[in-house]
Parts: structure tokens; C-alpha cells; sequence
């Protein structure tokens, strides 16, 4: 990780090609330093942060005030800095019986605060926890008493929890995490808080940016999706093609506990929806009979998505594991003991994570833990069917290969497609998907559940959700359509994305039929689209003009009375 | 270490801290003497100054010198 200093340097670098997100960081003590490793950071993430720092100690201010210049400068995220310190001299100064209650006032405070923002923006808000003061005035007692600072400060952090679980556009920054990892020596010095009135050290500012940054990442769609993991040293001790299947050392003795819980990990990454693959150079019958006959593997075959054992150039494998699941080679993650297997990957596909495990297995998860690799601004319970997607996939991929024409093997599929507005049930999957997807996304609007929701009430606005189930399984929800009524007779598309685990279904002509049939119902005359490119959308530019629309002042236009139905392969349910 | 060669040294961390490769330092230089040196960055020095000699400063310290040669004389009191 950069130092705080060159984090500084890379203030003075080149930020015009890198997307502007507006940030507020409004904070109790002094916040330039954060400000300055924030934008820093956020170069590296690839992010142009536009900052509004408040003045010291301006949040209440801020924030109530309708009229403040954190309103005027309408930034998409918020972020609150309120300190322990800053809590602790509140703590000081109060009664007795204000003391045992500080955590719920605290919070009511904190939930003023994002009411009062809610009324004015829809900006999401970052907020930071507490990291731990004790001053050990009960001693281990404390822990026994509510009037304690510990007490109130503990339960405050955990009621923030709650807090955020039950609240929409709220997250919660762990910097109490931060601390706990680096220690409060690390991360707290008191020369620096004295002369300047900081209270995160020179040294953990770049920490506290970066736990930032994964959050705001995850936000707009910067995330890992999959964990591909090499096998001999790294899945178990061993050499499975030297040693057998049963000298590799996995289960509960010596280093095979270390291979154990590393498993356990990845078994709870799988199940929250993390893709894994296997990428091992190996024999494949002998790369897969630990998982099929070993008693203490965690992990079996249906637990990998992509299984790829063979003698070839790692890079090339990883290719055919990205081109199988169609996913950024961004959102991949790369773990393998062997130096130079992690080098050619990193030398020939430099959009791959590779993280530098250390030499000692028994370090694994340690390190991994403290890279924090796989944020997430979403989750919910379809995610632990994702592999089980994945896999029918690639059955349908041979199946494909079987068929003659297109049309027979889509015939043979049998698809079965539920089209739903948005309401409560499908909101949080349809923000997940508004943030997941990033190759089929005509313009890249991100939505959160709470605008799901608010949009699902809207009178100006069609929402279309689609669900795809063949014979192979079910894919859930995978297309989302948001129709703006631009005027009488006009119907402008803001929002078409759609998973690219269904392409070449037909979905996309499906889809198109139900909002021309949406368009003619209501007396609409045009149908209009547009297409925003990014980085990661090249495969829509050509959309609109594939499916017959009519460019027109970089838009896209279809006269609903000219159309006629596309022949589909999916019924609806 | 004698004077001049914490001068240098300094003069290296001011240099990489200010981001100024032309930087240069002398005994009576205060910080109405170079432009970025503020009291922000007065900080940010510092600390790097701390980790590179391996001391701490007090608090009190950190106000109190007038210019580099008296902040060298406490680097050097605290035995760097």
C-alpha cells in the first residue's frame, strides 16, 4: 500500500479520464490530510473524487441547514467522520445518567442526520465507526457496567450495525476494524492529534482511504466476483500427482489445519455468491480425485464453477476460465503459491488480482484477511446459487455444440420468462444487478434499493423486470428495463442491462417485444434509446441498431407502428 | 551523526515530503522561507523526520522550533 506522501503525489497526476464521483466529508476534527489521501486513492481506483470538505467541526450545520453548501454542491456520497474522541469529551462532561444512555443518544443524533439528508438528496452515506478508546477508569469492569465509556462505545458500534442493516444508502465504514488490524499505536498519534486536532496518524490515513475507497468501489460496480484457486501448496500441502491422495496433508494435524480453514473460507465466499475455479497444472483425473474421495476436503467439485487442470500456460487458462463464466478479468481474483505461475499471470493479464501470498502457508488467510478483497455493496440469499448458475451454463454450452442451428438448440430449451414491475420482493435483486452489471449496460445508471423501490411507486415510469428458466435450471432474475415517459409520445429507455450469462437466448428480442407492447398499450408512438460507452460496454454500441432503431441526434429511435414481433424461443410464465 | 549530515538528511525528507527536488535547507531556514511549508505540512515533516531518525518528538517540541537548525539540535539531543 502507498504511503500517505505518495499518496500526495498522485494529487498532481492526470485525474481527466477517470470517472468524477462527488464526494462530501464532513468531519468533528480536522479532515484535510483525509481529504488529501482520499482523492489520492481514489487515482489508483480509477475514481476522480470531486471533494467538499466542510469546515472544522461543521456537520449539524451542514446538514440541517437547507440552505448549507453541502446541499449547493449536491455531492453523490456523504461522508461523516465523527470521532471517539470527539464522543469521549461529550462522555466527559456529561451526568451520570447521560453517561449510561450515550449510545442511544448518539445514534438518535446519527439518525437525525441522515433524515435530515434523505429530505434533501439522495446521496448515500459513508459513515465511520468508532475504533476503541479504553480509559480504563472501570478497569476490566467496565465490561460489567453500562455507565461505562467502553460500554456505550462498544454498543454504539453495534447498534450502527443495526442501524445500517435497516437503513437504505447507509453504510458503515469499519475503521474500528482498521485499528483492531494495525493496532491503536498504528493508528492513533497523540503529538499529531495535540498540534493539528487529527485523530487517525500520518501512517493510517492511506488505511482509512482505502476501507473508503472499497466501499465507494463496490458502490459503482468495482468488485470481484471470482476466486480462482491453484491446487498443489495451495488448496492442500502437498503435490498431489507425487505424493497421493493420502500423504497431501489437509484435516486437523500440523499444516493441514492451515488447508482447512483456508477451505472453510472459500466455502463461505462460494456461499455469498463468489464464483470459484480451480486452476491447477495437473492431470485433470488427478487434480479432481482429492475433492471427490479425500474425507477432510471442505470443498467439493459442485463447490467450483470452473474446474481446469492441465499442462498449458496458466494465463491462457485463466482466459478460458473468463471467456466460460464471460466476466471482467478486473473481478478476478488469482491465488497460487508458486512466485512464478502468480508473475506470468500478473505479466500477461494485468487486470487480474494476484495477491503476493506469504511463503508460510500457515499465513494464508491472515494475509488475505487484511486485503480485503471482496466488498460488496449488496447482498442477498440467490447469491449462494450463483456457482450452481454457472455450472448449468456450461452444460449448456456442450449442449449447444450438439445442435445443428441455433434456433433447434433454443427451441430445445424450453425458456420460460416471468415479467414483473418492480415491488418489494425482486427490489434488492434488481439493485444488485444494476450494480453488478457492466458489459450488457446501454448507460450505466447505477439504482440502490431504496431508488428501486421509490421507482416502483413512480407515475412516470414504466419498470419491467425478467426472469430466464430453461430445462438446464432456473438464472433468477436477469433484465431489468426502466421506461421514463418523456412525453405523450415518446417512451425513452433509461435503463436496458441484462446479465451476460443469458446472451444469445433471444432475451434481447424478447425483451424488446414486451416494451414495444408496453409502448402501444399506452399510446406511445416512438420508443426511444440511447447509448453511454464505458469502459466495459463495448459489446451494447451496436444494440439499438441491431434490434432496427433509427439513429437520430445520437439516440436511438423505433416507431412502435412499424414494428413487428421478433420471432423468440421463450414463452412468458 | 554531527549537524550537517542530519542537514542532509532532512533536506531529503523535506525534499520528498514538499514534493521540491530544489529544495535547499540551511541552519536559519524557517518555514516563512519555503512556500508549501505550512503548518498542515509542518505535521506531515514531522513524522517523517520521527521514522527516519527513530525518535519521538513531545508535543511541545513540535511548536517550538524557529527554524531547521533548532529542530536539528532536538533531533540530535534525543541521541539520533
Amino acid at each position: 500500500m502507498k504511503d500517505f506522501s505518495a499518496l500526495k503525489k498522485n494529487l498532481k497526476r492526470d485525474f481527466s479520464q477517470l470517472k468524477a464521483i462527488k464526494i462530501a466529508l464532513l468531519g468533528d476534527t480536522a479532515t484535510q490530510f483525509l481529504q488529501n489521501a482520499l482523492r489520492g486513492t481514489g487515482y489508483d481506483y480509477g475514481y476522480d473524487l470531486q471533494i467538499f470538505e466542510a469546515d472544522f467541526n461543521q456537520i449539524e450545520r451542514q446538514i440541517f441547514d437547507p440552505a448549507s453548501e453541502l446541499y449547493e454542491f449536491a455531492p453523490e456520497v456523504i461522508i461523516i467522520f465523527q470521532s471517539t474522541h470527539k464522543l469521549l469529551a461529550r462522555y466527559d462532561k456529561s451526568a451520570a445518567d447521560a453517561q449510561a444512555t450515550l449510545a442511544g443518544t448518539q445514534l438518535q443524533l446519527i439518525d437525525s442526520l441522515c433524515t435530515a439528508i434523505r429530505s434533501k438528496i439522495s446521496a448515500k452515506i459513508i459513515y465511520y465507526n468508532y475504533p476503541e478508546i479504553n480509559d480504563n477508569v472501570f478497569g476490566n469492569y467496565a465490561n460489567k457496567t453500562a455507565q461505562s465509556f467502553l460500554f456505550q462505545l462498544r454498543k454504539l458500534n453495534f447498534e450502527l450495525m443495526q442501524y445500517a442493516a435497516n437503513t437504505a444508502n447507509f453504510y458503515i465504514c469499519d475503521i474500528s476494524s482498521v485499528q483492531n488490524q494495525v493496532g491503536k499505536l498504528f493508528m492513533f498519534q497523540p503529538s499529531v492529534y495535540v498540534n493539528a486536532e487529527m485523530v487517525l496518524s500520518i501512517d493510517a490515513l492511506p488505511l482509512v482511504a482505502t476501507a473508503t475507497l472499497d466501499i465507494i468501489g463496490a458502490l459503482y460496480g468495482k468488485f470481484k466476483k471470482c476466486l480462482i484457486i491453484d491446487l498443489d501448496n495451495t488448496m492442500w500441502g502437498g503435490i498431489i500427482g507425487d505424493d497421493g491422495l493420502e500423504n497431501i496433508q489437509i484435516g486437523s494435524l500440523g499444516i493441514g489445519k492451515a488447508f482447512t480453514e483456508f477451505q472453510y473460507w472459500m466455502k463461505k465466499l462460494k456461499n455469498r455468491g463468489i464464483i470459484l475455479a480451480i486452476c491447477s497444472k495437473n492431470t485433470e483425473s488427478v487434480a479432481k480425485e482429492p475433492f471427490e474421495k479425500h474425507p477432510d476436503m471442505v470443498l467439493h467439485l459442485d463447490d467450483i464453477a470452473v474446474f481446469v487442470a492441465n499442462w498449458k500456460n496458466k494465463a491462457e487458462n485463466i482466459k478460458y476460465i473468463q471467456r466460460t463464466l464471460n466476466i471482467g478479468f478486473d473481478s478476478m481474483v488469482f491465488l497460487d503459491d508458486n512466485p512464478f505461475e502468480r508473475n506470468i499471470v500478473r505479466e500477461l493479464i494485468p487486470d487480474v488480482t494476484v495477491p503476493e501470498l506469504p511463503a508460510d502457508p500457515a499465513e494464508y488467510l491472515e494475509y488475505l484477511y487484511t486485503l480485503n478483497l471482496f466488498e460488496t455493496a449488496s447482498y442477498s440469499e440467490q447469491d449462494a446459487e450463483r456457482t450452481k448458475q454457472y455450472q448449468t451454463e456450461i452444460k449448456r454450452t456442450v449442449e449447444q455444440a450438439s445442435h445443428g442451428s441455433e434456433n433447434d438448440f433454443l427451441k430445445s430449451l424450453n425458456m420460460l420468462s416471468l415479467v414483473e414491475p418492480f415491488n418489494k420482493f425482486n427490489a434488492p435483486r434488481v439493485a444488485q444487478l444494476s450494480q453488478r452489471s457492466n458489459q450488457f449496460n446501454l448507460r450505466t445508471v447505477r439504482y440502490t434499493e431504496a431508488d428501486i423501490e421509490a421507482l416502483a411507486q413512480s407515475k412516470n415510469n414504466y419498470t419491467l423486470s425478467f426472469t430466464l428458466e430453461d430445462k438446464f435450471g432456473d438464472n433468477g432474475l436477469i433484465c431489468v428495463i426502466i421506461l421514463h415517459k418523456e412525453n405523450n409520445e415518446t417512451l425513452f429507455i433509461d435503463t436496458w442491462f441484462m446479465s451476460c450469462r443469458v446472451l444469445k437466448r433471444g432475451m434481447e428480442d424478447f425483451v424488446l417485444n414486451s416494451i414495444v407492447a408496453i409502448a402501444g398499450q399506452n399510446g406511445f408512438k416512438y420508443v426511444k434509446g440511447e447509448y453511454i460507452a464505458t469502459a466495459k460496454n463495448e459489446m451494447v454500441r451496436d444494440h439499438y441498431l441491431n434490434l432496427g432503431f433509427k439513429p437520430q441526434d445520437n439516440l436511438w429511435i423505433l416507431a412502435t407502428e412499424d414494428y413487428t414481433d421478433k420471432e423468440i424461443f421463450i414463452k412468458e410464465r | 551523526m554531527d549537524k550537517s549530515e542530519a542537514l542532509q538528511k532532512v533536506n531529503a525528507i523535506f525534499i520528498d515530503v514538499l514534493d521540491d527536488e530544489d529544495l535547499v535547507l540551511d541552519y536559519t531556514t524557517s518555514a516563512d522561507d519555503v512556500e508549501d511549508w505550512d503548518s498542515l505540512n509542518h505535521i506531515q515533516l514531522v513524522v517523517a523526520v520521527e521514522k527516519a531518525f527513530k525518535i519521538r518528538f513531545t508535543s511541545q517540541e513540535i511548536q517550538s522550533w524557529n527554524n531547521v537548525g533548532e529542530m536539528l539540535d532536538c533531533i540530535l539531543s534525543k541521541g539520533a
